[in-house]
This record gives structure tokens, sequence and C-alpha cells, in this order.
């Protein structure tokens, strides 16, 4: 565990980061001038592939020398898909999916 | 306060009270597991004010991750806010100090309302606006802290519960594909992490091979865009 002034410090960090991913376009393009292409193109393009990258950078500690490491993750992010696509319910499949996961990881994969 | 305003917002806002109230005591609830109560709860939820990103806040935390670490990761997530930003500036001119606040509070929820509602006749959209921004942020942050307690005082083994964060970014991915027409930026996203991260990030470490990742998914991206441009503008 951090100590209170290193979990301070993180706390700052992310507030800090986030406020300036949402100040960048007023501090850059609020006088007036386009935002250049390559800009756009990226603010389009970049969000799906981190989000790509962010999922997996989640399962990254999966072994698959045990099932019981990488069974209930396949299976609870293979729940999670089906639920949204089928409910379109946002809260549904996020509580959905954990709920199923800490039934496996508790109960099933012991 | 415009209290005309704030009746007004209210009623808009009631999806994201249910929305915020669940997510948000969800992440007070994973935080409360690794150890921090709902003082930190509230102080997150005032200062970063960010859905996602607290949650992946709380494995941040839990892992006791290095400051650089964590202002990359909070840097990737929070990139689409760009794109927020840039369909806003209209908006938020002529807020005065209000704007740094709207600034401030622009979460994806915020964003979605802030785009389709409309103020009604008589009601000062800047005011409106406003107070759509505080109600938001005053959910997520009841939320948070009910969540901290909660899990304080109902004694639940935890363990698995950080899989929310997953599913978060899961339910963000489906609903980037359905609305995106072009899918190789999601895949190619997750082909570059895999190999730099899970194969190479054995022997470089995870860390260094997060911020390669990164570097070769914008160089990709970069080098196909008159490709990607292309298929992007038959949408419109």
């Amino acid at each position: 565990m951090l100590t209170t002034a290193g979990a301070i410090a993180a706390i700052a960090v992310m507030a800090v980061v986030t406020f300036l991913t949402r100040a960048l376009p007023f501090l850059l393009f609020d006088r007036g001038s386009a935002p250049p292409k390559l800009v756009l193109y990226l603010g389009r393009v970049l969000p799906p592939a981190v989000i790509a990258m962010l999922i997996i950078y989640c399962l990254k500690d999966i072994s698959f020398a045990q099932a019981g490491s990488w069974l209930p993750q396949l299976i609870s992010v293979a729940a999670v898909v089906v639920l949204h696509l089928w409910r379109h319910n946002n809260l549904l499949s996020i509580f959905g999916g954990t709920i199923l996961y800490m039934i496996l990881v508790q109960a099933v994969f012991v | 306060m415009d209290r005309k305003a704030l009746a007004a917002a209210f009623p808009v806002t009631v999806p994201v009270l249910m929305g915020y109230l669940a997510i948000g005591m969800a992440f007070g609830f994973m935080l409360q597991a690794i150890g921090y109560n709902f003082i930190w709860a509230f102080f997150m939820s005032l200062t970063i004010y960010a859905g996602s990103g607290q949650y992946l806040g709380v494995t941040l935390l839990a892992t006791a991750a290095s400051l650089g670490t964590v202002a990359l990761m909070t840097l990737l997530i929070n990139f689409r806010h760009l794109v927020y930003g840039l369909s806003m500036l209209e908006k938020f001119r002529g807020m005065g100090w209000r704007k740094f606040y709207m600034i401030f509070s622009l979460t994806d929820e915020t964003y979605a309302l802030l785009s389709s509602a409309q103020a009604p006749v008589g009601v000062d959209p800047r005011n409106f606006y406003f107070a759509i921004a505080l109600l938001d942020q005053s959910y997520w942050i009841i939320g948070s802290v009910i969540g901290a307690v909660a899990g304080a005082l109902i004694p639940v083994d935890t363990k698995g519960i950080d899989f929310a964060m997953t599913a978060l970014f899961v339910v963000i991915a489906v609903d980037q594909w359905k609305a995106y027409r072009k899918h190789l930026p999601a895949l190619l996203g997750g082909a570059v992490t895999i190999l730099f991260l899970i194969i190479l990030g054995q022997f470089f470490g995870q860390q260094q091979m997060l911020i390669v990742s990164l570097g070769v998914i914008v160089l990709l991206l970069l080098i196909l865009r008159d490709k990607l441009e292309e298929k992007e503008e038959e949408k419109c």
C-alpha cells in the first residue's frame, strides 16, 4: 500500500491530468482558429484503439497455464458483450459481468 | 444559484442520477476494498471526477503504481475528452468564471446531456448548463461516498470486484464498435498491445512496453491515415 502522501500525490496527478485532457481543446482552439485536420483525425481514430489497449491491459495478468486464471475472465468478458448487445443497458452489463466474475473466482474456480 | 435553472435541469439529469449513483457506489465499494475509506472516495470524486478514470485509479492505487504510470494511464483513458471539448467550444463561450467548472466537469454523461438538452423558454441556457453539470457531479460524489460506507459496513468477499473496470471498458468498446464503420483502429489497438505488452512485456517490463504500445499504435494510425480518413468521410 502507498503511504498517505504517496496516495495524495497519485490522486493529485490523476486530477491534474484529467483536467488537462478536458481543457486542452479550449486552450488551443478557443481563439477561433480551426483545429488542424491531423488532430481531428487522431481524436476520431485513437479512442477505439486506446479502449482496446486498455482492455488488454486489464487482462494482462492472466496466465494460460491454469484454467482458473483465464477461464473466468474469458467467460465474464463474453457475458458482458452478450448482455450489452442484448439489453443495451450499461449498468446491467457492468454489474452482471462483475457479479458473474466474482462468483466464478470465489466459488467455481477456487 | 438560479432556482429556476436548477428546477429545469433536474428532470433532464434523472437518467444520470440513476447511473452515477450505481457506478459511483461500485467505485466507492472497490476503493474501500483496497483499504481507502469514504473520505478518500469523497475527495477523489470531488477533484478527479471521471468515471472510468477513477475505476482505473483504484487499480493504480492498489498496485502502488509510479506517478509516471499514473499520469500516462490517466492521459490514455481520458483522451476521448479531447473530442468532447472540441464540440463544446461554442456552447461554453461567454460563461465567465463558470466556464472553468464546465470544462472540469465535462464527463461522458454530462457531455451527452449538454449535447442534446435544450433550456426551456425563460431560463438562461448558461445557468441551465451549469445546473446540469453541478447536479451530475453531486450524484457522483454521493454515490461514491455511499458505496465506500457500505463497503466498510457490509462484510462481503470482494475478491474479483476489480473486474468492474474490465467490464466498463468492454461496454465502451461494444458501443464504439457499433458507432464506427471502420474497425481497424480497435483491432490494431488490441493486436499491438497483445504483441508488445503481453508477449514482449515478459522480457522488457510491462510499464515500458505500455508506452511503446501507444507509440506504435499512434504511428500505425498516422501511416494508415489516407486509408482510414477516406472511409470515415463516406459517413458524412
